[in-house]
């Protein structure tokens, strides 16, 4: 018998967390982990206790999003994630650094095992979850062992994320896992496809949110991205939908 | 402290394994502690002790053995198939503690002594594993 016991500790870990919501998408590149730190900063913002966990550890892109840098969680019988423009951070940057951190399946279930076992997060109303994309090894175990989380899935209008994202949704379903709705990212026309396509999974479109050409521009200034037409619609979508009501 | 979430995991485990088993008492846990983690032997052993003796588990904890058998961690690379171990890895102090806390970022530090790859596999030595507990009903 060998039993790794990180596994017992999770639920306690996140027993102080009302809302844990995980951002997920079946492909790379369509906004989830901008979607995952808007949220997380106008949620916090509206005077919610909020923490964000990139848990993308190949390519994790939460920090530079937010221009979070010289911040190092702090030890008290495990790491206490850094409060950063009112959230609490988390990510396997504050170890890797820069440098290419090259993964193999188990080597990142390991990872996201210890970050899930170590992280001191207290009592929040918030966490928000960066999911890594598609639905492999990553995804699989976070879906295992983050047992309140609830999905939000981010898509776009092309047919090919379109194709992915629509497994996503078979597979959380198919999992039992509660998903609050879809964000349509970077919409570029006026177009029912998305619509269309969650028709037949019973699903919420949550909104949709237009492509912003001036975004890029706000990358790694917290302010400035509260202050887009992105950060515009994520209010939108937070306001119109019950599922980020801490009472839903 | 890091050391004290991780005792406080293999409490979590020892319990939930005596439920499982049925056991009335846990008298022994064996670990096996890998060196890749480094963790401070002396706080982890201190903070299983205290752990033990605060949990509200009535008699479950109160006569616990724990014996800790250190491994060696051994890297072997994916590439060419060299085999070497930790103590051969010069990391600067910041390396060594990131390691510490998260010991898969090894592979952003530590490169096959051979072939310079990041391809490589920890075969044994990682972590915290539990090996055995023993109980009474």
């Amino acid at each position: 018998m060998v039993l790794d016991p990180r596994l017992s500790i999770i639920d306690t870990r996140l027993a102080g967390i009302k809302r844990l919501i995980a951002i997920s998408g079946g492909k790379g590149g369509i906004g989830k982990s901008l979607i995952s730190s808007l949220l997380a900063l106008t949620l916090s913002r509206q005077g919610y206790r909020v923490g964000l966990l990139d848990l993308d550890l190949s390519a994790p892109s939460t920090h530079v999003i937010l221009g979070i840098e010289d911040v190092y969680p702090r030890e008290e019988k495990g790491i206490v994630p850094p409060e950063v423009h009112g959230i609490a951070f988390m990510s396997i940057v504050y170890f890797a650094g820069d440098a290419p951190t090259p993964l193999r399946g188990t080597d990142i279930s390991n990872a996201l095992l210890e970050l899930l076992a170590i992280t001191q997060w207290g009592s929040l109303d918030f966490l928000i979850v960066d999911m890594p994309p598609g639905i492999g090894d990553a995804s699989m175990d976070v879906i295992r062992w983050l047992r309140k989380a609830e999905f939000l899935v981010v898509t776009t209008a092309s047919k090919v994320t379109l194709e992915t994202v629509k497994k996503v949704i078979k597979m959380l379903k198919e999992l039992n896992m509660p998903i609050i709705g879809v964000i349509e990212n970077m919409k570029l026309k006026d177009s029912s496809v998305v619509n269309e396509a969650l028709k037949a999974f019973g699903v919420p479109l949550l909104g949709a949110i237009e492509f912003d050409l001036k975004l890029e521009d706000s990358i790694g200034d917290a302010n400035r991205l509260l202050e887009s037409e992105m950060a515009t619609c994520i209010k939108e979508i937070i306001a119109k939908n019950p599922g980020f009501n801490l009472e839903f | 402290m890091h050391e004290w979430s991780l005792a406080e995991a293999v409490i979590a485990a020892a319990i939930e394994e005596s439920r499982k088993g049925g056991l009335g008492e846990v008298t022994e846990i064996k670990l096996r502690i890998g060196e890749l983690q480094q963790l401070d032997i002396e706080i982890f052993r201190f903070a299983l002790d205290e752990l033990a003796r605060s949990r509200d588990e009535g008699l479950l904890l109160k006569n616990l053995k724990v014996e800790l058998e250190p491994e060696k961690a051994i890297f072997k690379c994916r590439v060419c198939g060299k085999e070497w171990d930790f103590a051969d890895i010069g990391l600067t102090e910041e390396e060594y503690e990131a390691v510490h806390f998260a010991p898969e970022v090894a592979h952003a530090y530590i490169r096959c002594p051979s072939c310079k790859s990041p391809d490589f596999e920890v075969i044994q030595g990682r972590g915290v594993l539990i090996q055995s507990i023993k109980g009474k009903r």
